[in-house]
């Protein structure tokens, strides 16, 4: 059974074949694959996205893209939000986890409740953070009011708005890494902590020593989440911010949304769309080769 | 909060400065998780004036009306009922199309498999953003834009990747015995896969098609530049319509919030086994 067997021996295996598989491969076709060569080739025209493209301008539009001070900073906070999701997220998942993957009243529940904005629309999260910051209605404007200070509207300041999508994207993220720590928390040995705290080891070298190095295979898949995540960020910073003020706050998909999508810009809409790919791309197989090469 | 130690091999006993420290750190980081989302849930029954004064505590005046006013509005249901098509469109034929080439890939050993699954599994390396305006003009020349199917195929092609490697490795750990048997008895494949994998897999269709739907259900940027109409709206794109102008009556727009974010929430409650499956699924490798 293990070459293609044109046999008719009642199994119909070419027949299933034949029907199992080209629905999945047409569709994946014609919608990822297609539009990413297509990007490619469309990134060398100055287009609208009528007729045919006909106005070819060579790699113009990436050089537009990499002049383009917008993008500049775009790619700037998606380094930014790396760094937030590696040493603010990351951590405060890992203890989290690490407390609640032990069996206590409430521990369950408190699992769910640290979960649940994972799930919520980044477009709902974005408006409640929206209300949460404003400076008239929000509840950060009513603590600054207990102190009898003028609230500051952090979202209109062009120093304060990415920054307040920082603590957002925390809020909305880190019960998904908590949880990817407690399903490894789980299937972990127990015996292997018990022998060593028989054997005099304090709580602290237990962590150290055999919990977090059995975390590391987690720890790393995480970071490669986060950092994947992270270069797709667009529908919280759309209801939060729009990019602006002044463009301070896009993130390269929100870059690409508002100065190629809205625009018609098919051209330099692409030629973003084609950095974003290799970014993506490189980073996905250099992490599996380099980081992730004995999983 | 006691903590029951009989089972925390690496946990202090009883109520120690440690369990102390770990208690309020537990308690800061739940307060920080739901003052937003109990504010939200509050603020939609207050009136625009007490919200001001007053954003954290419970409504003075109960203002039902906030909430009245917008599951009495067409508007509303119109934006849910969108939504729930294109998820349900996008689940149903991801489960259909994924289920059939996981089988293949799976049980029809031919040449080439695996490099066509690695062809499929590409989609897992870059996100639909990337490609958003040829996949425009792809939809446009097919004829589908502002259309349920212009946003449901491209939701399809690119939940197909993590289906088919959840649903192939399921597939294959099904008992091997199965096949063979059913194979000397005469059932053809496709049979087996009718009669056989697809009742045993239900755990597996369940966990893909939760994922499908909460993604499809939460999804903005595909609508956003495949639809037009407002009347096909889901309801992420409603919500911001509504926001553009109500911008300040943050009363209504919490209600929205809240009544829209609701479905979500409930279906957490009752399949959380399968959303918790599902999303942390690409942990284990395919």
């Amino acid at each position: 059974m293990t070459a293609l067997s044109l046999r008719s021996d009642g199994s119909g295996k070419l027949t299933t074949l034949v029907l199992f598989l080209p629905p999945a491969l047409m569709l994946f076709t014609l919608f990822v694959v297609l539009p990413i060569g297509e990007a490619a080739w469309y990134s060398g025209f100055n287009w609208n996205g009528f007729g045919v493209p006909v106005n070819w301008i060579g790699l113009d539009n990436y050089r537009f893209v990499f002049g383009h001070k917008a993008f500049a900073t775009a790619f700037k906070n998606n380094l930014l939000i790396i760094a937030v999701s590696l040493l603010v997220q990351l951590p405060l998942a890992l203890a989290l986890a690490i407390i609640l993957a032990d069996r206590f009243r409430g521990a369950v529940a408190l699992r769910m409740v640290f979960f649940l904005p994972y799930i919520l629309a980044e477009i709902a999260t974005g408006l409640i953070f929206s209300f949460v910051y404003d400076g008239d209605y929000g509840l950060l404007a009513a603590i600054y009011r207990v102190f009898g200070a003028e609230a500051p509207h952090l979202l209109a300041s062009s120093t304060t708005a990415f920054p307040a999508i920082l603590l957002v994207i925390v809020w909305k993220y880190f019960g998904f890494h908590m949880m990817l720590f407690i399903a490894a928390l789980q299937g972990m040995d127990r015996n292997m902590v018990e022998a060593a705290r028989i054997d005099g080891a304090t709580r602290w070298q237990v962590l150290r020593f055999i919990v977090i190095p059995t975390l590391y295979p987690t720890i790393r898949l995480s970071v490669f989440f986060a950092i994947v995540g992270s270069l797709q960020l667009f529908d919280l910073v759309m209801p939060l911010t729009r990019g602006g003020p002044a463009d301070s706050s896009h993130t390269m998909v929100s870059f690409l949304y508002n100065f190629g999508v809205t625009r018609m810009r098919v051209g330099f809409g692409s030629a973003v769309g084609v950095i974003l790919f290799v970014v993506c791309v490189t980073f996905a197989f250099g992490y599996k080769r380099w980081i992730m090469r004995d999983e | 909060m006691s903590e029951d130690n009989a089972t925390v091999p690496f946990s202090e006993d009883g109520w120690s400065p440690a369990a102390f420290a770990k208690a309020a750190f537990l308690g800061i980081v739940l307060i920080f998780v739901v003052t937003p989302l109990i504010a939200t849930l509050l603020g939609g029954l207050k009136s625009l004036g007490e919200l001001r004064t007053n954003p954290f505590g419970l409504p003075q005046v109960w203002e039902w009306e906030n909430y009245a006013g917008i599951l009495g509005s067409k508007r509303y249901w119109q934006l849910l009922f969108n939504s729930l098509v294109i998820a349900s469109l996008t689940v149903v034929i991801t489960l259909l199309v994924a289920s059939m080439a996981a089988f293949a890939f799976a049980h029809l050993h031919f040449f080439g498999s695996r490099m066509l699954l690695n062809y499929l599994t590409m989609g897992l390396l870059f996100p639909a953003a990337t490609a958003i305006l040829p996949m425009f003009i792809k939809v446009r020349d097919l004829g589908l834009l502002d259309s349920y199917f212009g946003v449901v195929l491209p939701q399809v092609a690119f939940a197909l990747a993590m289906s088919i490697l959840l649903m192939r490795r399921f597939f294959k750990d099904l008992p091997g015995e199965l096949l063979e048997a059913a194979l000397v008895d005469g059932c053809s494949y496709i049979n087996f896969f009718r009669y056989v994998t697809l009742p045993l897999s239900r755990p597996i269709l369940a966990t893909v098609g939760t994922i499908t739907f909460v993604h499809s259900w939460n999804a903005y940027l595909v609508p956003l530049v495949m639809l037009n109409s407002d009347s096909l709206y889901p309801w992420p794109l409603g919500i911001m319509v509504y926001q553009g102008e109500y911008s300040t009556e943050w009363h209504l727009i919490l209600a929205f919030i809240t009544l829209t974010i609701l479905p979500t929430i409930l279906l957490f409650f009752f399949a959380q086994k399968h959303i918790i499956a599902g999303l942390t699924a690409g942990s284990v490798k395919g």
